[in-house]
């Protein structure tokens, strides 16, 4: 089986894999915007932190990216191929919902709840993937997903269910099944937002040791200090648009807006309501 | 001597030492009596139990050599077996269409939902007697039932009443009523799972088809499969009014026996007998699909609830 997400236009487009682009990205719900015309790009091993307030859009934007949610306009491309839309001379016309997962494949996406399968043990949970989406024949696949596991530290855990296993062995898990897929690109929408303060910092080194081997990573989180120290762009979101980026020295240090900037003093500071677990967390990586 | 006596007690009076608590703890424990609230109801509720029984079961028209007559009589042999078929044709079909309607309820299509959201409305809101009943006349508005191909001039087809036997009539009524409920129970199991669940599986790159029958399915089945236990048990119960139309039970049979020896009650006794081993044998069948469910339906559960 080839390399998903080898086409034309990628190849025509980038060398390595993982590049992301979005352009005029806008989504609305119920009448309001949420999104309110979003360009990214990302470039390939780039790891793009998204912060900024709750019901900024950011999570949306995430799920907007592999067409969980489906645009109510602009594109998303990775590796120059169109993500739920096929380009005809002069229109676009919504893909196929076997042409969109085919895509999808190159887009890993590991969830705040973790959403693992609960009928399936861990191994099967990260080996399900390869076995029924790319054909892989199942031993191998669960060897596969055995080493995955053994990874991040699940070694032991293999044949447990997600009820059996803690927060941060869930989300552990569910990082494996999402890497299962080889994908180009890996999308986090708050992953340790549901979980306990001490069980916060395993799920962080795991995802420390995947954006240090080089995997195009799009975070959205409310952990200052793993934006801080693992980005390599910082995007703050308010308001369903991107107020600014730019590098974690100087969004953090010298932020050019002023909402950036009293954005950065709430969440360093204070704990705004429901968030105070981030916000916790928050301020001792900031302080180590 | 009251506890808060004993807990003021001067230290050093007793085996526990000092603390008056330690030797409270030291002393033996013995549990009331259950003489009054435990032993007199029994006695009196299992004495007035016994009485009523016995006053049915020694009562002359009961016939007890009769029951035993009857009770494994070719006739009323193939009336459980009638009863049987019905039981397992109404649950498989209900379901299949219980499956179906929940489908088109969920596809999106606006038409496609008020037609099941009419189905259901007029199949819950009518008794299943009166439904009975309207399908055993069918032939008063439909006469003859089949297509006719003008084309080839053939027409397939025939008189309603010799098409529509009391067997057919039963079975329709029967299934069309339970597909009803059977909608209910099916969307209570696609309830039961995240929608987590599909947007992970979407996420691995799974089609929608996909997402729905290797990971929806397989957690809503674990979710449905006890209301469905208790569905069969139900219909199989419902199954005798069928004979209301002659459906050729056990009821109906049972009916047809008393009619011509005029042993009611005897017969009554024989179908209920039936009733009880059948309805008895299915509720432990039910317990064994449980009990193996369990330990994996648990799992989902707490899996759940732990989200």
């Amino acid at each position: 089986m080839s390399a998903p997400g080898a086409t034309d236009a990628s190849a025509a487009t980038a060398g390595a894999r993982g590049s992301l682009a979005l352009r005029g990205v806008r989504k609305s719900y119920h009448g309001t915007e949420i999104l309110r015309g979003i360009d990214l790009d990302v470039a390939p091993g780039e790891v793009v932190c998204l912060i900024g307030p709750s019901g900024g859009g950011k999570s949306t934007l995430l799920r907007c990216i592999n067409q969980l949610e489906s645009l109510d306009g602009g594109v998303v491309a990775v590796d120059g191929e169109l993500v739920g839309y096929t380009a005809h001379a002069g229109h676009l016309t919504e893909a196929s919902d076997r042409e969109t997962s085919r895509v999808r494949r190159n887009l890993g996406m590991v969830f705040q709840q973790f959403n693992l399968f609960g009928h399936l043990t861990a191994v099967q949970n990260v080996a399900t993937g390869p076995v029924k989406v790319l054909g892989r024949r199942k031993a191998e696949a669960e060897r596969r997903a055995r080493e995955l596991l053994a990874s991040v530290g699940l070694a032991e855990h293999a044949g447990k269910y997600p009820s059996q296993l803690s927060g941060g062995q869930q989300q552990r898990v569910a990082i494996a099944r999402a890497l299962a897929m080889e994908p180009a690109i890996l999308l986090f929408d708050e992953p340790t937002s549901a979980l306990d303060p001490e069980l916060v910092g395993e799920v962080l080194a795991v995802m420390k040791s995947l954006a240090a081997g080089g995997t195009t990573m799009v975070v959205v989180t409310h952990e200052m200090g793993f934006a801080r120290e693992v980005a390599d762009t910082v995007v703050f979101m308010e308001g369903g648009v991107v107020v600014e980026q730019g590098p974690p020295a100087q969004l953090f240090g010298a932020p050019r807006s002023p909402r950036t900037a009293a954005f950065l003093r709430r969440s360093g500071g204070e704990a705004h309501s429901g968030e105070a677990q981030d916000a916790d967390s928050d301020a001792e990586a900031a302080i180590s | 001597m009251t506890s808060s006596q004993l807990l003021t007690d001067p230290p050093g009076t007793a085996a526990g030492g000092g603390d008056p608590l330690a030797r409270l703890a030291a002393l033996p424990l013995r549990s009331r009596s259950r003489i009054l609230s435990r032993w007199v109801p029994a006695v009196v509720v299992g004495a007035l139990a016994a009485a009523i029984g016995w006053a049915f079961v020694s009562a002359p028209a009961m016939n007890w050599p009769v029951v035993a007559e009857y009770l494994f009589s070719p006739r009323i042999l193939a009336g459980v077996g009638t009863t049987l078929l019905f039981t397992v044709l109404t649950f498989a079909l209900g379901l299949l269409l219980g499956i179906v309607l929940e489908v088109m309820r969920q596809s999106g299509n606006p038409v496609l939902r008020v037609i099941v959201d009419g189905y259901i409305w007029l199949f819950r809101g009518t008794p299943l007697l009166v439904q009975l009943v309207f399908w055993f006349n069918l032939a008063l508005i439909f006469p003859v039932i089949g297509v006719r191909i003008p084309a080839l001039g053939l027409t397939i087809g025939g008189s309603t009443n010799e098409l529509v036997t009391p067997f057919l009539a039963a079975l329709i009524g029967l299934v069309l009523h339970t597909a009803a409920y059977m909608a209910e129970v099916v969307r209570g199991g696609f309830l039961a799972v995240p929608p987590g669940q599909t947007d992970a599986a979407k996420a691995i790159g799974m089609t929608s088809l996909e997402a729905q029958r290797l990971i929806v399915i397989p957690q809503a089945v674990r979710v449905i499969l006890p209301p469905l236990g208790n569905q069969f048990i139900d219909i199989l119960k419902a199954t005798a009014i069928v004979s209301v139309i002659g459906g050729g039970d056990l009821m109906t049979i049972a009916q047809q026996i008393y009619g011509q020896n005029y042993q009611v009650i005897a017969m009554l006794v024989v179908a209920s007998l039936w009733y009880l081993a059948l309805v008895t044998l299915a509720t432990i069948g039910q317990h064994f699909l449980e009990r193996g469910l369990d330990r994996s339906r648990r799992r989902v559960l707490k899996a759940e609830a732990g989200r």
